[in-house]
């Protein structure tokens, strides 16, 4: 069986399971579910810029706050359907993130990072500021979507199956846009920026918009958690928020589509977990899980398998005959 | 013979199995030995020092359960981390309800956090008694009937500053720094609404507000001495309170100091600014300053040393949390006393609504704490104090705003 067969069916088995979830799970674990969607969202957004296009943020938890608020907000003072809110929240990040991008360009690496940092810390007080829209520290509390065209199912699982399908469709968009001749252009800036600007690559162009899709996935993946908290508050939306983000794509590994869903396990679960084991220490055991995961898988869970896959059908591809040298 | 008799002892164990199932199925959180109570704090994050409430409620249920339980059942004490985040707080909650399934929730701390839940819980109808937070919408009975508050709400404290104000500085000139929130916001109303309209507008000659993170509210203070202020109405957290009792004191501003109850405590606030700068400074209180000398050879202050010493070691014994969680604790142990056999949440929130003038240990004396099925704010006493540069001296009426 070629890779890429395996590869697809491992994709469809995948998605039959997440078909099939909502109708043996609680509601509760529905909902803990319908969360790793929407952190894989965001992820996987984040991934685009960080480790396709090798721009650090720690600020794009900011760009999901931004999302969920504009969902707030337009469900709370105009009363628009939810639907809409969605693909507004994230054409709204979209721009903003565009427009990020282009002061950013000055700024390499590290002192990038640094400048999202500050968007991070800014946003919260932003919001208190303008209290009349946002609620201030109060924040803005919503209804819970409920499933519409008569549909039998109960609004967790609505949301789990509306979460699933917005995640699905952005992960095949991304996947079409990194493949093709965009996606090689996004990496070659990250290998070598001189390089692809000689070979032709607007590299200015490309890192903004880079920024912007990828802060246009994270404001989709607020919009989202909007609905399914059904609160926005500042203290939702911390510094911390946006370091998360950060060591799910590191986990899940760095330039990797699947990497998204991996991280997003990881960041929803393990603090659990954590907690589970020890109620004294939790950050304590949370940092010595990230230490093992870094330590076993250094290039993420997905760098991870992909050697596994890699090393198992190795052999089959190859002649029976040992290369000359590799030992037995 | 002995068929029959086999018979009839099945027919027994049928009959008190049909009997006690569908009781043991109505009742959720509760077998017979243990009651499931859950609660979430914030245990890292922000505002991680409130986390010692959460893990002295747990001693104190410890205690209770190594003195016989509550009727014979130990209290099952479940917490979770929410880190002060309100998604957090929803997810730990619906763990809580849907898949620990606890009798009632308890002291969930934080006013995002509770805010985040509180329509869940109570379409869920569980019980979400004693919250822990200052707001005043947890006593909304009518449209939130699982929901019950717990501490005096700040908008109640700065009523109460008012009418001292009215009745004895007719003519104040007043300054006010409150910090730039929902805390802040809420003392700011209760001082406004207190006054009513015309004096406020009369009397208040400057407000100024400071952020969370400002490093210091210096300016602030000199500029409310040059407003010409002759009342200041200090609404800060301990930080900021020690800086504004030690600036005021270094420029020589002497005006009738009102500071909130939130930064009254001896040790963390008094004594680092100076207990000769804090000379003549008013609060409100309603329970007994864990740090005040006063309260010495006291028996409840005693007997909560002596129960932090043996069940919560590394507890501060100067952090006014940790008698706030015990006596809160107290409250609820005798919440579920009342329950008596039936554990249901309706009863549970019908006992947590008949507390009739119930006094506990660490409350001020002649503080009692009050509920009904109208009234969802437990403690709504306080009383004015002055410190004479050594402790609080209490004088006047006990304030009820209840009676307003």
């Amino acid at each position: 069986m070629p890779l890429r067969t395996l590869r697809l069916g491992v994709t469809l088995l995948a998605v039959v399971v997440a078909l099939a979830l909502p109708f043996t799970l609680s509601n509760f674990r529905l909902f803990q579910f319908t969360q790793v969607f929407i952190y894989a969202i965001s992820l996987l957004g984040l991934n685009i810029l960080t480790g396709y296009n090798g721009q650090i943020s720690l600020g794009h938890g900011a760009f999901y706050a931004v999302g969920a608020y504009t969902t707030a907000i337009m469900l709370d003072k105009w009363n628009v359907p939810y639907g809409w809110t969605i693909p507004v929240a994230g054409l709204l990040c979209l721009v903003a993130g565009f427009l990020f991008g282009i002061p950013a360009l000055r700024l390499e690496g590290l002192y990038l990072a640094l400048a999202t940092f500050a968007l991070a810390l800014a946003v919260p007080q932003i919001l208190k500021y303008f209290e009349n829209w946002t609620g201030g520290s109060q924040g803005i509390v919503l209804s819970k979507p409920t499933a519409p065209w008569g549909l039998r199912v109960n609004p967790d699982q609505w949301l789990y199956f509306l979460t699933l399908a917005v995640l699905l469709l952005l992960f095949v968009l991304a996947t079409n846009l990194l493949a093709g001749r965009t996606g090689r252009a996004i990496v070659a800036i990250r290998d070598n920026p001189i390089a692809a600007q000689a070979m032709g690559v607007n590299t200015a162009l490309y890192k903004s918009l880079t920024f912007g899709v990828s802060a246009g996935y994270v404001g989709v993946a607020g919009a989202l958690s909007a609905l399914a908290v059904a609160y926005v508050a500042p203290d939702a939306f911390n510094v911390f928020l946006s370091i998360t983000f950060l060591t799910g794509i590191v986990i899940g590994g760095l330039a990797s589509i699947w990497g998204a869903i991996f991280g997003a396990l990881f960041i929803q679960f393990i603090p659990n977990w954590a907690q589970d084991i020890s109620k004294a220490a939790p950050w304590a055991i949370y940092g010595i899980f990230l230490i093992g995961f870094m330590y076993a898988m250094p290039r993420g869970i997905a760098g991870a398998i992909r050697l596994l896959t890699a090393r198992a059908w190795r052999p089959r591809a190859e002649p029976s005959g040992a290369a000359p040298g590799s030992p037995r | 013979m002995r068929t029959r008799g086999i018979l009839c002892v099945l027919a027994l164990a049928l009959g008190v199995a049909a009997a006690t199932l569908p009781l043991a199925a109505e009742t959720i959180g509760v077998t017979a030995t243990e009651i499931k109570i859950g609660n979430t704090n914030p245990y890292s994050g922000p505002a991680s020092a409130y986390g010692t409430i959460g893990k002295v409620i747990g001693a104190y249920f410890k205690k209770v359960n190594d003195e016989g339980g509550v009727n014979g059942r130990k209290v099952n004490y479940i917490s979770y981390d929410d880190a002060y985040t309100p998604p957090k707080a929803v997810e730990m909650v619906r763990k809580l309800v849907e898949q620990d399934q606890v009798a009632a929730l308890f002291q969930t701390l934080g006013t995002p956090t509770n805010t985040a839940i509180h329509k869940y819980v109570n379409q869920q109808k569980v019980p979400h008694l004693f919250v822990a937070t200052g707001a005043t919408k947890w006593n909304d009975p009518q449209h939130f009937p699982w929901t019950m508050g717990w501490q005096p709400n700040y908008q109640t404290e700065g009523r109460i500053y008012a009418q001292y104000i009215l009745k004895n500085f007719p003519d104040a000139k007043i300054g006010i720094l409150y910090q730039n929130d929902d805390y802040g916001k809420d003392y700011r109303k209760g001082l406004h609404d207190g006054l009513g309209e015309a004096n406020a507008k009369k009397m208040i000659v400057m407000e100024q507000t400071y952020e969370v993170t400002d490093p210091t509210i210096d300016s602030q203070i000199v500029n409310l001495k040059n407003s010409g202020a002759n009342v200041f109405f200090n609404v800060t957290i301990p930080k900021f309170a020690v800086q504004a009792i030690k600036k005021a004191h270094d420029i020589g501003w002497k005006p009738t100091h009102f500071l909130n109850n939130v930064s009254s405590s001896l040790a963390t606030v008094l004594k680092p600014a100076g207990l000769e700068a804090s000379r003549g400074l008013i609060t409100a209180l309603y329970m007994k300053e864990i740090t005040d000398p006063q309260w010495k050879n006291d028996k409840g202050y005693q007997d909560w040393v002596a129960f932090m010493k043996k069940y919560y070691s590394e507890g501060a014994l100067d952090d006014q949390g940790n008698a706030f969680g015990y006596t809160v604790a107290q409250a609820m142990t005798l919440v579920l006393k009342q329950c008596g056999n039936d554990l249901s949440r309706e009863n549970i929130l019908r006992q947590a609504e008949s507390l009739k003038n119930v006094e506990l240990p660490l409350l001020l004396p002649g503080i009692k704490v009050n509920t009904s099925q109208t009234d969802h704010a437990p403690i709504e006493q306080e009383q004015l104090a002055k410190f004479d540069g050594e402790r609080w001296a209490t004088f006047g009426e006990l304030y009820d705003a209840a009676k307003k």
